[in-house]
Order: structure tokens, then sequence, then C-alpha cells
């Protein structure tokens, strides 16, 4: 199986706080991978470092067997114009509109003609189902409509790469649905490398071919969905039965974490 | 004893330290604003023209009249304490001197500066702190667009268009205020008073007023971009940093006037 995204002992911080530690994990070509695991864990910090926006404190990511970490802010804006990425927060730009969002990174790195561009992103505005919607401004979205106007905006250069992190939190089942279902169609048809980030465990059985899951900032699995189901691992065996974590504290920790001594 | 001293070296160091990290961070930013503006569009063949002129509407048209209003005062002003001064020598007619050099070789720069900074330099830091809070400035990055290029090469290039263009508003409305009062409370004659002025302004009198509002205009944006890039979090800081924005500003103008008055006052 090639690898897209090799990632090796990769450390983080910020400031101080150690946010990721010694992570090594790839990330399969042609291949839907999900990232799993709780809140704070440092999923979004380590979506941040593939794109070359945080830099590592130790480690290497390879993206098609390049260091991204050694690579200077140009060489990294070369690689950024093959990969498309969605916020936790969407990340819109709130001066400007849906429409102009989407056609951003076109008018940026193409010089197509603005008919062609508009056509674009009718297209792709039409693939997240916002077809209408072109002249709103992101204040006048809901947050559901946000994530996918987000998501136009990444496919807008159609990249190798995508990466999305929660695209599906806040969205209605049915919507949801179709955001998974956009997701195995890009797969599908355009053989896209998609790493997604989400919590929703049954878009996590419909989409992923391959899982990460990490905690408190370690690695704890990497495998295949069915790998993921037949392991015995209770960290795991909690996440997927919805289990909450039972390791409850003794009453004298209590005391100290409410009096705040801890 | 020993803590004092620790105490007193420790924060001699951070503080050395966070002053030039600091540096750093300025002197990078100076950099890139630099090659984005000056070379790189060069290399690219691209032009952010469409970008600039919509920064030169915000930031020169709409400034217009509150620089005509504010340096038409200043005007009425500047004439009436000089001819307090010059009545006792019975030599009224050089209000015209005074008012069009003062006016042209450094209050109208000057106070276009300081409504710059207060107009422009504040919506710059606003504008991209409230971009980085709400990682729009990620964003961007992850597209693959330089945000100095795309945030800050537009604006500079609008301040450096527009400030000698407001300067020189400054400058007429500024001279027709001391005319105006002239004319009538003073009861000069109008060609005479012109005249005056006419004969007492040199070219180089507007040109050095006109170079330092291109400094000035270059040193507001990199302090409003500065400020507004030092956002890390929320609405609060957009605040704060907006109102470091203004008030560095308006200390950068003072010792960058000071500056070109000392090299003008040699030069010529
Ligand atoms: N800019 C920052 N500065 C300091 N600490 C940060 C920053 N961003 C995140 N952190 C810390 O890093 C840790 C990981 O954050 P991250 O956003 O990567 O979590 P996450 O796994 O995406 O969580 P969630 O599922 O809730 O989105 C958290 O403990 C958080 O407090
Ligand atoms: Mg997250």
């Amino acid at each position: 199986m090639e690898n897209a995204i090799n990632i090796s002992h990769l450390d983080t911080h910020y400031g101080n706080y150690k946010v990721l530690k010694d992570i090594t994990v790839s990330i399969p070509r042609g291949k839907t991978t999900v990232i799993l695991g709780g809140s704070g864990c440092g999923k979004s910090t380590l979506l941040k470092h593939l794109i070359g926006l945080l830099r590592p404190t130790n480690g290497t990511i390879l993206i098609n067997d390049k260091d991204i970490t050694l690579m200077n802010e140009f060489q990294l804006n070369d690689i950024r114009r093959h990969i498309g990425i969605l916020f936790q927060g969407a990340a819109l730009l709130n001066s400007m509109t849906i429409a102009d969002n989407v056609a951003l990174p076109l008018k940026e790195h193409t010089r197509l003609n603005p008919e062609t561009i508009n056509i674009m992103v009718r297209m792709k505005l039409d693939l997240v189902g916002l077809s209408g919607f072109d002249h709103f401004f992101p204040a006048q979205l809901s947050g559901g409509m946000k994530k996918r106007a987000g998501i136009a905006r990444a496919m807008a250069l159609d990249p190798e790469l995508l990466f999305f992190d929660e695209p599906s939190a806040g969205l209605d089942p049915v919507t949801a649905a179709g955001i998974d279902d956009l997701i195995l169609r890009l797969k599908s048809v355009f053989k896209m490398t998609i790493t997604v980030i989400t919590h929703e465990l049954p878009s996590v059985f419909m989409i992923a071919d391959y899982v990460i899951m990490l905690e408190k900032g370690e690695m704890l699995f990497a495998g295949t969905l069915d790998e993921l189901k037949a392991s015995s691992h209770p960290a795991i065996r909690r996440f997927l039965e919805r289990k909450p974590d039972t390791a409850a504290v003794s009453p004298d920790d209590y005391f100290d974490i409410i009096a705040g001594r801890i | 004893m020993g803590s004092y001293g620790q105490t007193i070296f420790g924060l001699t160091g951070r503080m050395t330290i966070a002053f030039f990290t600091e540096l750093r961070i300025l002197s990078r930013l100076i950099n890139n604003t630099a090659y984005w503006t000056f070379v790189a569009p060069f290399i690219q063949k691209r032009f952010r023209v469409k970008q600039s002129i919509s920064e030169i509407v915000k930031v020169g048209y709409n400034s217009i009249p509150i620089v005509c209003v504010i340096s038409f005062f200043l005007g009425l002003i500047l004439a009436l304490q000089a001819a307090y001064q010059l009545r006792r020598f019975g030599a009224m007619i050089y209000v015209a001197n005074l008012v069009g050099v003062s006016i042209t070789r450094e209050l109208g720069p000057i106070i276009t500066a300081i409504i710059a900074s207060g107009r422009s330099g504040s919506a710059f830091a606003a504008e991209i702190g409230s971009m980085k809070a709400a990682e729009e400035v990620d964003a961007l990055i992850g597209m693959g667009i330089n945000p100095v290029s795309y945030l800050v090469v537009p604006k500079l290039i609008a301040m450096i268009i527009m400030m000698p263009a407001l300067t020189i508003f400054a400058d007429c409305v500024g001279i027709l205020g001391g005319t105006i009062l002239s004319v009538t409370l003073l009861e000069i004659q109008p060609n005479a008073y012109l005249n005056q002025t006419i004969n007492a302004l040199l070219v180089r009198d507007v040109v050095t007023g006109l170079i330092k509002a291109v400094a000035f205009g270059i040193s507001i944006t990199i302090v409003g971009v500065y400020q507004g890039f030092k956002v890390t979090a929320g609405a609060e800081e957009v605040g704060m940093r907006t109102t470091a924005s203004v008030v560095s500003s308006i200390f950068m103008i003072i010792l960058l006037d000071l500056f070109f008055t000392v090299l003008f006052y040699f030069l010529t």
C-alpha cells in the first residue's frame, strides 16, 4: 500500500506544553483515513502540521516523499496548492461572500477567466448543496452551512489531498449522511486521498478505510476499519461502545481538584 | 539578597529576550512586505490592482472630508496665531509666509498622518487582528496564499499613493483657511496674500512635506499590520492591539518627523 503521507516521531509543543508525543503513522494514498480521539487530544493540531501551519519540535512529515518540515514558505505554498483543508471552525473569510470565498484559491493560483471561475464555483457549491447561496456572507449562514461552504472551498482546486476537520459536526443526520456520501464519491471518482477527523461513529463506519486513533497526544491505534472493530484495547472499546471513562478519581483526589490543588 | 539579584537579572534577561524577539518578528514583517510589494509582483507578473484600488478608496478617498475640515481650521488658527505676533511689528503680510511654510513643511503632513493613523492604521490592526482571531489568516496560509501579499501589500500601496495625495489636499485647504481668515479678519488684500504665499513657498518645502508623507504612510501601515498580526486570541485583544497601533504609530510619526526635519534642515 503506497502512502501519501508518512509521519515519523513527531513531537510538538504549545509553549512548554507537549501536545503530540512521538507520533509515527502513515496515511495511505487514494483511501479515506479517519482520525479519532477524545476532545483536546491533538487531532486538529496534527492536521495543522500536515499543511505546515505549525512546525514540529521534532520529527519528519513526508508528503509525496518530500519532508515538509524542512521546507521554506515558498516550497510549502507549492505543496499547499495540492491540498484542500477544512478547518474545524470553517475559517471562511468574513469580509467576502461564499462565492468569493470559494473563488479565492482559483483567483490566487490560476489564471482562469472570471466566467470559468464562476462556473467552477457554482459546481463546487452545488456539490455541497449550497446552490443559490452564492451571495450570502458567512455571517448569514448557519454553522452547518459554513462547514459545507468550507468544504466547497477546500475542493476548489481539485486537490490530491483533502483534510476535513469535523466536517459533519453540527449537521443534522441527513446532511451529515450527504457529506459522507460526498466523501465516498470524491474517493471513488477522483481518487482523492481524504483524511477526516470525526467523532461521529456512524460516519466512521461508513467512510473509513483506515483509522488512526490518538489518546492524549499519543498514538493508540492505526489500522484498517476491521482491525479497529476487532480490537480489544479497552480505550478503543470504550470509544466504539460510547462508554464513559470509568477510571474515576478517588474522593480525596476529587477534593484536591475542586480545591484547585491539582 | 541573592533572590533580589536573581529577580533583577531574570527580569532584565526576559525583557531583553522579549525585545529582540519582537524586533526579529518586526524586521521579518518589514522584509516580507518589501519583498511582496516591490519584488514578487514583478517576478510573478501579478499585481493586486483591484484590491489596491479598494484600499485606496478606504484610506484615501473616504478621508478627504475629515482631512479638509481639520486642515481648514488649522489654517485659520495658524493665521491668527501668526497675526498675534506679527501685528506688533506691523508686518501682517508675513502671515502668508508663516502659514504657507509651516503648513507645507510641517503641519499638513503631520495632521494628515495623525488622521490616517486614527482612521486607517487602526482599521488595519482591527481587520487583520480579527482575521487572526477567527483563524482566517491560518486559512489563507492553508490555501497557499501569503497573508502579507494578500493583506498587507494593497494597504501599503494605497498608503504610499494616498498619503502624499491627502497631504496635498491638506496643504491647499490649510492655505485656503489662512487666506480666508487673513482676507476677512486681518483685512489683507486677497491678491497680495496669495502673491506673498507663492513667493514664500519653495518647491522644496512642498516636496520635503510629501517625502515625509510617504514615510509616515509606510510607518502607519507597518505598525498597524504588525499589531494586527500580533493578535492570537479573542476580540478583547483585537481592541487592545487597535489602541496600541494608534498610540505607537503616532509616536513613530513624531520620531520620523524629528528625523526628517533635522535631515532637511541640514540638507536644504
Ligand atoms: N493555539 C494554542 N495554544 C496553546 N494550546 C493550544 C492551542 N491550540 C490547541 N491547544 C491545546 O492543544 C491541545 C490539543 O488541541 P486540539 O485542538 O489539537 O484538540 P482536538 O483533538 O482537535 O480536540 P477537539 O476534538 O475538541 O477539536 C489542547 O489541550 C489544547 O488546549
Ligand atoms: Mg479539533
